[in-house]
């Protein structure tokens, strides 16, 4: 049964990736990502993390996707299209493309893979005390520095975002 | 790890996944595009973080752990690359990356 729900969601996911990339209308392609982003949170659940899915859930598809529609709405008329690239330049990355995923797959399917049998699954209280212990293979400090990472992007968000009129009035003040 | 799934099949996904990604990331012209090409190929790592934790070392928490601070980095870069689109679309009328010329303060 489990078998079946993976294919099924891993063509979901190649299936609107190809049109996410491939679609002419800024709009769609961005609501085929969505579609991407809920088939991977279904892998998530099905491997049985739960917490990264619903992380998932929320901050991409709730946070990220919105972001971007945003943006979408500010920067375009929802019926423009968009300027493709030349054929020739699109074969030859396909090209290309096809020759790298030929190479990782060939050193996925040479190498041996030492597969544990098991049923763990991971739990949310597991994940919160890893994160916050102090012991050797803690991560602490990464979780600080992320906390710092995101409040620096916060306020650089609003500095970038808000632009000429922020140092206009600076100018005029100095 | 997935009943009837081998880390084989779920990492023929996600090299896939990734090359879309890089895919996009080339042929495409407008800067929105190229940010969700980006988001893809983020996508792609992540699951591979997660699923050789859950087959090789089921017993470890390091895979499930970075792969939240992935997301937490890509939110962050995610944030940060609307707030310059828009600045930039205020400035020159466009996001198209052949207009791209002005970046400096």
């Amino acid at each position: 049964m489990e078998k079946y729900i993976f294919y099924i969601l891993s063509f979901i996911i190649i299936a609107f990736a190809v049109a996410s990339v491939s679609s002419r209308k800024m709009l769609r392609s961005v609501i085929y990502l969505l579609f991407v982003l809920c088939g991977i949170a279904g892998i998530y659940f099905l491997i049985d993390y739960n917490f990264l899915a619903a992380i998932q859930l929320t901050v991409y598809a709730g946070g990220i996707i919105v972001l971007i529609i945003f943006s979408v709405l500010l920067v375009h008329h929802i019926e423009m299209e968009l300027e493709m690239a030349k054929v020739s330049r699109k074969i030859l990355t396909g090209l290309l493309c096809a020759l790298g995923l030929g190479v990782f797959l060939y050193t996925i399917y040479t190498n041996d893979f030492n597969v544990i049998e098991n049923n763990i699954t991971t739990s949310t209280a597991h994940i919160g005390s890893k994160l916050l212990s102090y012991d050797t293979g803690g991560f602490i400090l990464p979780f600080e520095v992320v906390s710092v990472l995101l409040l620096a992007a916060m306020i650089g968000a609003i500095v970038i975002a808000k632009g000429r009129k922020l140092t206009d009035k600076n100018e005029e003040a100095l | 790890m997935i009943a009837g799934i081998s880390i084989y099949e779920i990492l023929t996904v996600t090299s896939i996944l990734f090359f879309i990604g890089i895919y996009g990331f080339i042929t495409r012209k407008n800067l929105i595009s190229v940010l969700i090409s980006i988001e893809l190929i983020l996508n792609a790592s992540v699951i591979n973080f997660v699923v050789i934790n859950k087959y090789l070392y089921p017993d470890m928490l390091q895979g499930v752990i970075f792969s939240i601070f992935i997301i937490a980095v890509a939110a962050a870069e995610t944030a940060l690359a609307v707030s310059i689109i828009i600045n930039l679309y205020r400035q020159i009328s466009s996001v198209e990356v052949k207009d791209t010329e002005v970046m400096k303060y």
